[in-house]
C-alpha cells in the first residue's frame, strides 16, 4: 500500500492559481491550434480541435470556473484527458510541470458544498505553494 | 489457475450467434413439428452451448441447456411429442439464456436470477415420457391424436412387414414382485420388437398400480407364438392373450396412457438402411431416371483426395444426386478414405456421360458404374438414414438437378462460412475505416493544393490516388455492411410472443433481409423497429372480432420489408390494421398541448398524422405493457434521425398503416456541400440537398414569422442557417439576392440561406463525441484538407 501515497499531478496555471489534475487522465498536451465554434453548445464549450485526425471537444476552464476569461497567448495550452473513455481537452493559461504529491499533503476537509461548485478535490500542498487538485468528473458534468 | 478471461469475448459472441439460431430453429419448429432436422439442430444448438458454457463455469447455463437438451433429446427419439407447452417453455429458457448472456457481457457473471422454476418445469415435460401423459388437463385432441400416432406406428409397422398385436399379459395371483415380472414382460418382447402402448402405462406398472394384468400394443418381427412362448417363459405368467392387430380401436385405449416409443422402431429401420435406398431407387427408376453404383478411384499420387472427391461429387450432383456413399460424406471430407470410394447416385443423365464426365477431374484414375438393380444389405453398413429421408422429400419433382441433401447443404454451408469469414472486432475495422478516411483527407488536401504548383504528373498522381481511395472505401464500406436480417431475425418470435399475449393472430411477412446496411445501423435500428412493430400490432391490427365485422381476414397481416433505394436503405414496416384516426389524433394533440384548436383546422391530415412523433404524445386509450407509454414513437423519430435517416408514415382509415425509414447507406463518407456562414465553414450532407438557387430578398415574405417565399409556384419556407446557429455577422452586407440551399425531409421542402458555397467535397463524417452530443442542428464533424473542423448540419432538425 506504500505505493499509493503519491500521486503525480500534471499543474497548470489559471489567472494567478496552481490547479493540478490528476496525470492519469492526460493524454496529451497541445499548444494552442485551431478551435472550432460548436453553436448552441454550453458557453464554456469552446469548440472541437482536430487532434490528430479525432475530433475532440475543449473545454476553456476559465469560463468553466468562472474566472474573468483572457485572450489565448503562446503559453496557452490544452490538456487533453481521457474521462471515461471520452476525450477532452481543457483550455489553460499555461502546464507548468509534473510533481509527485503526497497524500499526507493534500487536504479534502476543505472540500465542502457549494465550494467552487465543487470543481474542487482538495487543495495539495508542495512546498508552501497551494495546489487545487480539481475533480475532472464534475468539471464534465452539466 | 487457468484463466478464462480472454475466452469471455469468444463466448459471448458465440452464444449469441447460437442463441439466435436457437432462436430461429424454435420458430420453424413452431412451424413444422414434425421436422426432426430442425429438432436435431436445436439439440445441437443445446448441447454446443452447454459444453461452452460449462467450460467457461457459467452452471447455470449449464443446467439449464443440460435441461433442454434432455427434453429435446427425448423429442429427437420420439418419447416425446412436440406441443404448444414444450416450445413456450423452451423459448422461455431461451429468455433466460439471452439474459444471463447479457449479465456476463456486463458483469461478468450470470444473474442471480433463479432457474429453479424453470429446471423443474423441464424436469417435468421430461418425466411426462415416463407419466404417460397423465396429465389431466390433456387436451382432446392430443388424446385423439395419441390414436391416431398409435394407428400410424402400426400401419407404417404392418407396411414394412412387421406385427402388431395386442397382448394381454396375466400374472400369477400371489405374485410377489408385480412390477418385476412386469418388467421382465417388457424386456423380453423389446427383444424383438417395441411396445407402443401399455394400459396402464408404463409408469404404473413400474409401480405396481394395477391389479395383476395388463395390455400392452407390441410391433414385432416375431411371430405370434413365438411371441406367446417367450411371454409365458417368464415365471409368474399366468395366461397370455395375443391377438393382432387390424385396426386400433379408439375406444381400446385410455386416455391416461399410450406409449410412443417408437424410437426403436426407427432404429430398428435404420438397421434396414437399404429399404430406404432400395426405395429411393424405386422411386427414381418410376420417375425415368437412372440409377447407378459409382466406384471412383484416384491417382496413388493424388494429394488433395477430398478436394478431388468433392469435385467428383459436385459434378455428378450437376443433373443427378448422391443418395448414398461409401465412406460417409463426412470422412470422405476428411479424408478417411484410401483412394477409392463408392456413391450411389441417381441422375437423369446416362451411364457414359456420367463416366466421361468423372474422369475429366483430374487424378481420378478409375470410374467403374453399374447399374443399380438391387442393393445389398451389407453395403450400408455406414449408410446414413438423414440424407436419404431428406432426400425422399427433395425428389418430389422428377427433376433432381440441383436438389440436395438439406443435411449436405448445410455442412457444405458451415465449411464454406468457416472457411471464408474471419470474425473481426469492429474496433479494427473502425480504424480501417478511419485510416481510409486519412487517405481521403490527404487526397482532398492535394486537390487543394494551389492549382498553379499542379504539373502534369501531379494531377495524373492524384487522379490514380482518387481512383484507390474511392476502391478502397467501396471495400472498407462493404465490410462494414451487414445483412439487415441480423435485426429482422429476432421479429418472428416477438411477433409471436405479442400476437399470444393480444390474442391477435398475426402473420409476419418479411421482405429484403438480405438488404445490407452499415453496421451501425444494425447496433442501432433495432429499437426504432421493435417500437414501430409493436405499435402496428398493439394500435393498428383490430381484435379478430372486430376485423371480422368489417370483412377484414382475421389474421392481421404485418409486412417489414427492406430494400435499397439509390444512396439510401429504406425500411417499411406496414400493417393492414385500422389505421390512424386523424381526428382522434388532433383531439388529443389539442388536449395534451402540442397543437391549438386553430392550428389543428388548418392542418391537413399529413401533418396531423404526423403528430403522432411529437414527444409525450399517446393515444392509446389504455396503458398497456406493449406500447402506450407515450415515450414511443418520438424515441424512433429522434433515433432514426441520430443515424441521419428519416421516418415517414402514410396511412388509411380501416387499410392499415405504413411507416417508412430512409437510412442513409453509408454512414462514415459522403459527399457534402460546404457553405461559409459569417466566417465560418459547414457541410450539408448532398443527400439531403434538393437543389441550389438565388432568391430575391424583397420577394421574401414574412407570415406568423416564418420567412416563406414562393418558389416554382409553391411556398418554401425558409430559415436563415446565420440565425439558427448564432453567427456573428460582422460585415453585414445585405445583397440584393441570396443563396439558398434547397433541402428536403421526406416530401417536405425547406430553403437554407447561407452566405456563400464553397463547393462540394467528399467528407468523413466523425462524431462530436458523447460530450458533445446533446447539440441539436450538428450531426456531426468533418476534418477537411487543410486540417480545420467543419461542423455537419443536420438538415432535418432544421425543420
Amino acid at each position: 500500500m506504500v505505493e499509493n501515497t503519491q500521486e503525480r499531478y500534471v499543474i497548470f496555471k489559471l489567472k494567478n492559481e496552481f490547479y493540478g489534475i490528476n496525470i492519469n487522465y492526460v493524454q496529451t498536451i497541445e499548444k494552442m491550434i485551431e478551435i472550432t465554434r460548436v453553436p448552441k453548445a454550453n458557453a464554456y464549450v469552446k469548440g472541437v480541435i482536430n487532434l490528430r485526425g479525432e475530433i475532440v471537444p475543449v473545454i476553456d476552464l476559465r469560463k468553466r470556473f468562472n474566472v474573468e476569461s483572457s485572450d489565448y497567448d503562446k503559453d496557452s495550452r490544452i490538456i487533453v484527458n481521457k474521462i471515461d473513455d471520452v476525450l477532452v481537452g481543457f483550455v489553460v493559461d499555461s502546464v507548468t510541470e509534473v510533481k509527485e504529491i503526497d497524500q499526507d499533503n493534500i487536504d479534502y476537509s476543505i472540500v465542502d458544498e457549494g465550494f467552487n461548485d465543487g470543481f474542487i478535490k482538495g487543495i495539495g500542498k508542495i512546498d508552501e505553494q497551494i495546489i487545487i487538485l480539481i475533480d475532472v468528473n464534475k468539471v464534465l458534468d452539466n | 489457475m487457468f484463466d478464462l478471461e480472454q475466452y469471455v469475448d469468444m463466448f459471448l459472441d458465440e452464444s449469441k450467434e447460437h442463441l439466435d439460431n436457437l432462436n430461429q430453429r424454435l420458430l420453424d419448429l413452431e412451424n413444422d413439428d414434425s421436422n426432426m432436422e430442425i429438432v436435431n439442430e436445436i439439440f445441437r444448438i443445446a448441447h454446443t452451448l452447454k459444453g461452452m458454457s460449462s467450460t467457461m463455469g457459467f452452471t447455470k447455463m449449464a443446467n439449464l441447456t443440460h435441461k433442454m437438451e434432455n427434453v429435446l433429446d427425448d423429442i429427437r427419439s420420439n418419447k416425446l411429442n412436440i406441443n404448444t407447452k414444450i416450445i413456450d417453455i423452451l423459448f422461455e429458457g431461451l429468455d433466460i439464456l439471452e439474459e444471463f448472456v447479457k449479465n456476463i457481457e456486463n458483469e461478468g457473471s450470470e444473474s442471480d436470477k433463479s432457474i429453479e422454476d424453470i429446471l423443474n418445469r423441464l424436469e417435468k415435460i421430461e418425466n411426462i415420457e415416463d407419466t404417460q401423459l397423465d396429465d389431466v388437463n390433456i387436451q382432446n385432441e392430443e388424446v385423439e391424436d395419441g390414436y391416431s400416432y398409435i394407428n400410424n406406428l402400426v400401419t407404417k409397422a404392418k407396411a414394412s412387414g412387421l406385427n402388431a398385436y395386442d397382448v394381454k399379459v396375466t400374472l400369477d395371483e400371489s405374485c410377489m414382485l408385480k412390477a418385476a415380472r412386469a418388467f421382465l414382460v417388457f424386456k423380453s418382447v423389446e427383444e424383438d420388437g417395441e411396445i407402443i402402448y401399455s394400459n396402464p402405462s408404463a409408469e404404473d406398472i413400474e409401480e405396481e398400480n394395477f391389479a395383476n394384468s395388463f395390455d400392452i400394443t407390441v410391433i414385432t418381427n416375431v411371430d405370434k407364438n413365438i411371441l406367446m412362448d417367450k411371454i409365458k417363459n417368464i415365471s409368474e405368467v399366468n395366461e397370455v392373450q395375443i391377438t393382432e392387430i387390424v385396426n386400433v380401436e379408439m375406444n381400446g385405449i385410455k386416455n391416461e396412457g399410450y406409449q410412443s416409443n417408437d424410437s426403436n422402431v426407427k432404429n430398428k429401420e435404420i438397421e434396414d438402411g437399404y429399404n430406404y435406398i432400395n426405395d429411393v431407387v424405386n422411386k427414381a427408376k418410376a420417375t425415368g431416371l437412372n440409377a447407378y453404383d459409382v466406384k471412383v478411384s484416384l491417382d496413388e499420387s493424388c494429394m488433395l483426395k477430398a478436394a478431388r472427391a468433392f469435385l467428383v461429387f459436385k459434378s455428378v450432383e450437376e443433373d443427378g444426386e448422391i443418395i448414398y456413399s461409401n465412406p460417409s460424406v463426412e470422412d470422405i471430407e476428411d479424408e478417411n478414405f484410401s483412394k477409392s470410394f463408392d456413391i450411389t447416385v441417381i441422375t437423369n443423365c446416362d451411364k457414359n456421360i456420367l463416366i466421361d464426365r468423372i474422369k475429366n477431374i483430374s487424378e481420378v484414375n478409375e470410374v467403374q458404374i453399374t447399374e443399380v438393380v438391387d442393393i445389398k444389405e451389407n453395403d450400408n453398413s455406414e449408410y446414413q438414414e438423414k440424407n436419404v429421408e431428406t432426400n425422399i422429400k427433395n425428389k418430389k419433382e422428377p427433376k433432381v438437378s440441383n436438389t440436395k441433401s438439406n443435411n449436405e447443404i448445410q455442412s457444405k454451408q458451415r465449411k464454406g462460412k468457416t472457411g471464408k469469414t474471419v470474425r473481426v472486432d469492429i474496433d479494427r475495422l473502425d480504424n480501417l475505416m478511419n485510416l481510409v478516411s486519412e487517405l481521403i483527407i490527404v487526397k482532398t488536401r492535394l486537390e487543394d493544393i494551389d492549382i498553379s504548383s499542379k504539373t502534369q504528373n501531379m494531377n495524373e498522381a492524384i487522379e490514380y490516388l482518387e481512383t484507390i481511395t474511392t476502391s478502397l472505401h467501396d471495400a472498407v464500406t462493404k465490410v462494414r455492411m451487414v445483412p439487415i436480417e441480423r435485426v429482422f431475425n429476432r421479429f418472428p418470435r416477438m411477433i409471436r410472443d405479442l400476437s399470444k399475449e393480444l390474442n391477435k393472430e398475426i402473420n409476419l411477412i418479411m421482405e429484403g433481409e438480405e438488404t445490407e446496411v452499415d453496421r451501425t445501423v444494425i447496433d442501432e435500428i433495432g429499437d426504432p423497429l421493435i417500437h414501430l412493430l409493436r405499435n402496428c400490432i398493439d394500435h393498428g391490427i383490430e381484435m379478430p372480432e372486430i376485423r371480422k365485422s368489417l370483412n377484414k381476414n382475421e389474421v392481421g397481416t404485418v409486412k417489414l420489408s427492406s430494400y435499397p433505394d439509390g444512396n439510401n436503405v429504406v425500411i417499411e414496416v406496414c400493417d393492414d390494421g385500422a389505421g390512424i384516426n386523424v381526428e382522434k389524433i388532433k383531439h388529443k394533440a389539442i388536449e395534451k398541448g402540442v397543437i391549438t384548436k386553430q392550428q389543428s383546422l388548418v392542418m391537413d391530415d399529413k401533418d396531423a398524422a404526423n403528430l403522432i412523433f411529437s414527444p409525450g404524445f399517446s393515444t392509446a386509450d389504455k396503458i398497456s405493457d406493449i406500447s402506450g407509454r407515450g415515450v414511443g414513437l418520438d424515441v424512433v423519430k429522434t433515433k432514426i434521425e441520430a443515424l441521419g435517416g428519416i421516418v415517414e408514415l402514410e396511412t388509411q382509415i380501416n387499410m392499415g398503416t405504413r411507416f417508412i425509414i430512409r437510412l442513409p447507406l453509408t454512414l462514415a463518407i459522403i459527399q457534402a456541400l460546404l457553405v461559409m456562414v459569417g466566417n465560418e465553414k459547414y457541410a450539408i450532407p448532398l443527400n439531403n440537398i434538393k437543389e441550389i438557387t438565388n432568391i430575391d430578398r424583397s420577394n421574401i415574405r414574412n407570415v406568423e414569422g416564418k420567412d416563406i417565399v414562393l418558389y416554382r409556384e409553391q411556398t418554401l419556407p425558409l430559415v436563415d442557417l446565420g440565425d439558427v446557429i448564432g453567427v456573428q455577422k460582422e460585415n453585414v452586407e445585405y445583397s440584393e439576392e441570396s443563396t439558398v440551399v434547397v433541402v428536403k425531409k421526406g416530401d417536405k421542402d425547406l430553403g437554407i440561406i447561407v452566405d456563400q458555397l464553397i463547393g462540394q467535397q467528399e467528407i468523413v463524417i466523425k462524431s462530436l463525441g458523447k460530450y458533445l452530443s446533446g447539440i441539436n442542428f450538428i450531426a456531426g464533424a468533418t476534418i477537411l484538407g487543410n486540417g480545420s473542423v467543419a461542423l455537419i448540419i443536420d438538415t432535418n432538425s432544421l425543420f
